[in-house]
């Protein structure tokens, strides 16, 4: 008996880090073609910009990840990140010699209060997220022209402290890389080492046990998408700082670009599983597209096709590796 | 779960008659129409108000098969890059020499393709939500129709093509005639056919209508390439409405048509609702968004009007159910 479950242990443990396995393959694959054809990739500039420009969209997919986990979906991103960055980027104009600290703290407070009426809004009043968040991402980037009278809010209006906080460096690795690595870091501990962190995979796997079992899913629920604000509010404030221009329409749509980064990075949209490292290497693909395909000469028209086809592939192929795993092990069971 | 009544024609009391959503909306409606005529003069005059219905029209072709989607508890975002890419085919194909009514029908074809794919890759692979399917054959579709047409815009388009858009049929446009047989049309699949029927048995529990021997597969297959149809009839008259084309066309289609089938009464659950709901909000935003456009109010106040309305029109009937169990735990006590 105890050699049967040590075998079943080791192949589900190969099941489990065959996606990640697979993925890091693809990623290395990748390189290695893209640096074939253009020596310039794997220097530490390029690696440098390209990972700074992956780190808003890492940060952001550490919030949407805990979304799917409890079986939402968040669309507003893109509008909460706009309207605090909007509004942080007017605050600097008016007040230039504000710490820049205080700014992201601003931002990210912003966030937060639109995350948590998020959360109320399914937790509470228990309407579907995608519908929560589809009215709600009307309201904030309506909110957002409004805010701003429909101008834009351009370089030569910010500080020079605000404008450093995404473009300065410490050791000649840029600061938003460090703000992504801390915010990595922490949220690993939260998700697997406290016990709120434990309690929205439960949620997510099953609501109806979690709830027995005395867990309070609205509260989950409710903090999952305050989370989820606050990390896109504080990415309104670096995204601002580092475009140095807040825009009624600066990152439409970029929501997708967020739930892809967690798709591609294994996190199941029924809910209950992802993990931190999945969503790092996610976006990490995306980020190595956005840069390779441009080294490559690809035609930027054609960009964004080929992701979406490695989207679609890396969905199947885990939809084709889960249905797999089930069919091996009712054949173990032998039913 | 509570128990949800698949039957929508329950018997039906005076009361309950009244108390229906579609009620709501209608007197919604009315309040828009009469704050739009106090507001501007120029609105409360038939010729444009029936002008206004052009405006907004095209994509409400797609809101009727979403409906069935919805229904089934799907839910389809690829409807606006659908409309782009046939637009652009058809475009270019005509630009190219094809003769206009070969194109269109090109057009109608590529929709229907797009989604068929959706269909049946939501069939093949069960683990699969239609949200991330639709979501990355979204991604291709536009992206393929950036790669046709690059940053170009393609149009010169033949004379007669306008009237699809811009035509009269006597004092009533066009789009407005074809859109209410369409609107018939899906009407009665939905509430009068066996095939709607099972949709909502479907919308209901899927496993169970599968054991009484509902074709799922091939309804889901069906449904699925319906909205690509209809997101090519989109294409046909937006095009003929603007002139031309570019891969940018229709961005947002899908949550617009979304919010307008949620607002009138399909729930996202799946299982309920029913197609007047939908026609009803698609002039009571339609209607909203001129009127409001007349007296110079930005879109985008208007965006926060819609969402804010999408979110009370969900809202509504959860507090409604939620009061009712406290009403009806208090007459059991």
């Amino acid at each position: 008996m105890t050699e049967k479950s040590i075998i079943r242990n080791i192949k589900n443990m190969d099941v489990s880090k065959v996606k990640e396995l697979g993925l890091i393959v693809f990623i290395i694959l990748l390189s290695v073609v893209v640096q074939i054809r253009n020596s310039s990739f794997l220097t530490f500039e390029n690696l440098n910009d390209m990972i700074t420009n992956t780190a808003i969209l890492s940060i952001l997919a550490v919030g949407m990840m805990l979304v799917i986990i409890t079986r939402g979906i968040d669309l507003s991103v893109g509008a909460t990140l706009a309207l605090s960055g909007m509004i942080s980027a007017l605050t600097v104009s008016k007040y230039p010699e504000l710490n820049p600290l205080i700014v992201i703290l601003l931002g990210t407070i912003i966030g937060l209060i639109c995350g948590s009426v998020i959360g109320i809004l399914v937790a509470k009043a228990k309407i579907f997220p995608i519908i929560a968040t589809l009215g709600m991402m009307n309201v904030y980037r309506g909110l957002t022209f409004m805010v701003s009278g429909g101008k834009w809010v351009s370089a030569h209006q910010m500080s020079k402290g605000f404008k450093n906080i995404a473009t300065s460096s410490i050791l000649g690795i840029n600061t938003l890389i460090f703000i992504a690595i801390i915010i990595y870091i922490v949220f690993y501990y939260f998700i697997n080492h406290t016990r709120t962190g434990r309690q929205i995979y439960a949620v997510g796997s099953n609501p109806d046990s979690a709830r027995i079992s005395g867990i309070n899913t609205d509260k989950i629920l409710w903090l999952v998408y305050s989370i989820m604000g606050g990390l896109a509010g504080l990415s309104g404030v670096l995204w601002v700082s580092k475009f140095a221009s807040a825009q009624g329409n600066t990152a439409a749509g970029y929501e997708l670009n967020v739930i892809a980064a967690c798709v591609l990075g294994g996190v199941s949209i029924a809910g209950g599983s992802g993990k931190i490292s999945g969503i790092l290497l996610g976006s990490l693909l995306l980020g190595i597209l956005n840069n390779a395909l441009p080294l490559l000469l690809v035609s930027p028209f054609w960009q964004q096709a080929i992701q979406g086809f490695i989207i679609l592939f890396a969905v199947l192929v885990n939809a084709i590796v889960k249905e797999n795993i089930k069919k091996k092990n009712l054949t173990r069971r032998k039913i | 779960m509570q128990k949800r009544i698949i039957s929508n024609n329950k018997d039906i009391t005076l009361k309950s008659f009244f108390f229906q959503w579609e009620w709501l909306l209608i007197l919604i409606f009315i309040i828009i129409n009469i704050v739009n005529a106090n507001l501007s003069p120029y609105y409360l005059n038939f010729n444009t108000i029936i002008d206004a219905t052009m405006t907004f029209l095209d994509k409400a072709f797609i809101v009727l098969p979403m409906a069935f989607i919805l229904v089934l508890g799907d839910i389809d975002i690829s409807v606006g890059s659908t409309v782009a890419l046939s637009s652009v085919v058809m475009a270019v194909l005509y630009n190219m020499g094809i003769p206009m009514p070969v194109a269109m029908i090109i057009c109608l074809l590529v929709g229907t393709v797009c989604g068929f794919i959706n269909g049946y890759l939501l069939v093949k692979f069960k683990e699969l939500s239609a949200v991330i399917v639709t979501l990355s054959t979204m991604i291709i579709y536009r992206g393929i129709a950036y790669i046709i047409l690059e940053d170009q815009a393609a149009g010169k388009f033949p004379k007669w093509y306008t009237y699809l858009g811009w035509g009269y049929v006597g004092k009533i446009p066009f789009i407005l005639i074809v859109f209410v047989v369409f609107a018939i049309l899906f009407g009665l699949l939905l509430h009068k056919t066996t095939f709607g029927r099972r949709v909502f048995a479907m919308g209901n529990n899927i496993t169970a209508s599968r054991f009484s021997g509902v074709k799922v597969d091939k309804i889901k297959i069906i449904i699925f390439t319906l909205t690509g149809l209809m997101a090519g009839v989109t294409a046909l008259f937006l095009t003929s409405r603007m002139g031309s084309t570019r891969p940018n066309v229709a961005t947002g289609y899908e949550l617009d048509v979304i919010a307008m089938a949620v607002l009138g009464g399909i729930s996202s659950a799946g299982g309920k609702g029913r197609m007047i709901g939908a026609v009803i909000s698609i002039f009571l935003i339609g209607f909203l968004r001129y009127g409001l456009g007349l007296i110079n109010i930005p879109a985008q106040i208007l965006l926060i009007i819609i969402g804010l309305l999408l979110i009370f029109a969900v809202m509504v009937p959860n507090l409604k159910q939620t009061f009712g169990r406290v009403f009806r735990m208090n007459g059991t006590k």
